[in-house]
């Protein structure tokens, strides 16, 4: 397996294999992504404790768990990066890590517009919600931890190591976090009242889960290509592609005048 | 090996003796924020000692936080560090040997102040002996945590507030279960279960901390 | 369709805002992280093209210098 990844290891190849994945992903990831929103919002049935208000439900899931997804890609890049010293995997870790943070905003945010309906307050300290709160704060801890290093090599090092440690805490964070919530509020509404859905309304919940991962997949090929493009701004492949970039763009800017 | 680490726990202790700022500056910084709880929420005894385990905990986390800053720095800036490194010792039992001395010199004032801080917020007898021991078997975990993030950061001149957003998120686990031992004890229950949950955190961190600080101060360090 | 009307599909049985702003914000989320990441690329090859634009010009300056000086001595 290794020997077949290993050749994009160099960055122009890697450079190729994403630009050819990205177009796929992104086109998958929207078609998908919107079937499942508008079979969810207008021909899955209604639920029968939370009215429509559950449709809520097929933007906030697929954003919940991807935000986990996204830390759990970034630990799995970390991991790469500093066993088997693969410098390509950092420039992919931390082109995921905006993504996740935005993502894990956009999973509070609707989190806690699901909330006020059902809650009748627009915060919660609901277990989910709290730790994807904590969540936040490691994306916002490695985002920053990176930004610090002059040396994007040795940046790259150092926020590996700390997402290791962060993925390593996670599991113990969520376990401690469900523990202290059942500890202090007795019962509260669980968000999913029945422990299985109907399939009408669980696949267009699939559907959006992963229009939403393929999209997200795109972007973040797209991110890498740039890392990519900025790593190795002196190299011959890097520098061809950027100038047939900057003559497009003049081409535009003046067309414009 | 056991003479490498003897020599440290010395140096380290002279040091501190040499320099007995360092050590009592986080106490006297918990001792005032523990004060400014009461004058911020009213001197009701009842509400105190609901909040008092609370405090305490984060009043004690923020201590052992600016504490830390300066783990490495002084043997970073005398250049002790780069010899620890290029000692044939391994480095991971000089980081442990560090970070030990270091929890030592943080919680032994701490204990120390512990009783008037029991005293402010009108804790039982049973309350303060189980912050005793949460303090006892958590604090070590904080520093070793905090030590990974200390060594990340060791290069860069603007560590404080960096540091306190790493390693703030990782410290909740520990926080979580000590401030529900002292809360089990107003209920009268056994807090055996917490106390189990921190030593086990408390194994996990000993047995994977030591190297990672080893491998952080290797990175940042070249 | 869960809906009799267009006007009940909007109103989301009560819950409309609710349910449209937790589309809206994701939409946005999205949105938001493409311009970001177009932007970025943006700025990129707009510093790459500058570097180079300044580097030939460096690379013309010390050509021009070096044949006025030989121009002087012969």
């Amino acid at each position: 397996m290794w020997k077949w990844l290993h050749p994009y290891a160099k960055n122009q190849a890697a450079y190729g294999l994403c630009g050819q994945m990205m177009p796929w992903f992104l086109w998958i990831g929207a078609s998908l992504f919107l079937t499942g929103c508008v079979w969810g919002l207008a021909f899955a049935p209604s639920d029968y404790q939370q009215g429509d208000a559950f449709r809520i439900i097929y933007v906030h899931v697929p954003s919940a768990l991807l935000s986990m997804g996204l830390y759990s890609g970034m630990a799995i890049m970390a991991f790469v990066g500093l066993v088997w010293q693969i410098k390509n995997a950092y420039l992919a870790m931390v082109s995921i890590a905006p993504v996740g943070a935005m993502v894990t905003v956009v999973a509070l945010a609707t989190g806690a517009i699901w909330g006020k309906p059902m809650w009748g307050t627009w915060w919660e300290w609901d277990a989910r919600l709290t730790s994807e709160l904590i969540l936040l704060f490691l994306y916002l801890g490695v985002l920053s931890l990176y930004s610090v290093f002059d040396d994007r090599l040795k940046a790259g090092k150092v926020t590996a190591i700390l997402v290791l440690v962060g993925s390593v805490n996670l599991p113990i964070i969520h376990y401690s976090v469900e523990w202290w919530n059942t500890l202090h509020q007795g019962a509260t509404i669980t968000k999913f009242a029945k422990p299985s859905m109907p399939t009408e309304m669980l696949i267009p919940l699939l559907l959006s889960l992963f229009g939403y991962g393929f999209l997200l997949a795109s972007l973040v090929c797209y991110r890498i290509q740039t890392a990519l493009l900025a790593n190795d701004a002196l190299r011959p492949w890097a520098q061809k592609i950027l100038l047939q970039r900057a003559q497009k763009a003049s081409v535009i800017g003046e067309g414009n005048k | 090996m056991m003479q490498a680490v003897r020599g440290i726990v010395r140096r380290e202790c002279r040091l501190a003796f040499l320099q007995p700022g360092d050590v009592l500056q986080p106490i006297i910084f918990l001792l005032l924020v523990a004060t400014l709880f009461p004058l911020a929420l009213g001197p009701n005894p009842s509400m105190l000692n609901a909040v008092g385990a609370g405090v305490i905990w984060v009043s004690a986390i923020l201590a052992i936080l600016l504490s830390l800053d300066g783990l490495f720095k002084q043997d970073q800036e005398d250049g002790t560090l780069e010899q620890y490194m290029l000692s044939p010792q391994p480095l991971w039992l000089l980081c442990f040997t560090k970070v030990v001395v270091h929890w030592m010199l943080t919680i032994v004032p701490l204990l120390i102040v512990s009783p008037l801080v029991a005293v402010f917020f009108k804790l039982s007898w049973d309350m303060y002996w189980a912050l005793i021991l949460t303090l006892l078997m958590g604090t070590p975990i904080l520093a070793f945590i905090g030590g990974i993030a200390v060594s990340l950061t060791i290069g860069l001149n603007r560590g404080g507030i960096l540091l306190g957003l790493l390693v703030l998120p990782l410290f909740i686990p520990v926080l979580i279960f000590a401030t529900s031992a002292i809360d089990a004890v107003v209920l009268q229950l056994s807090y055996n279960v917490q106390l189990a949950w921190i030593g086990a955190l408390l194994m996990l961190t000993l047995a994977f901390a030591p190297q990672t600080i080893a491998y952080g101060l290797k990175v940042s360090q070249n | 369709m869960a809906f009799e009307s267009f006007s009940d599909f909007w109103a989301m049985g009560g819950y409309g805002l609710y349910v449209w702003l937790s589309v809206g914000i994701t939409m946005l989320g999205l949105v938001v992280l493409w311009g970001i990441s177009v932007h970025h690329r943006h700025v990129l090859v707009k510093h790459v093209a500058k570097e180079r634009q300044r580097r030939a010009r460096i690379k013309a300056a010390k050509q021009k210098a070096r044949q006025s000086i030989e121009g002087g001595s012969a």
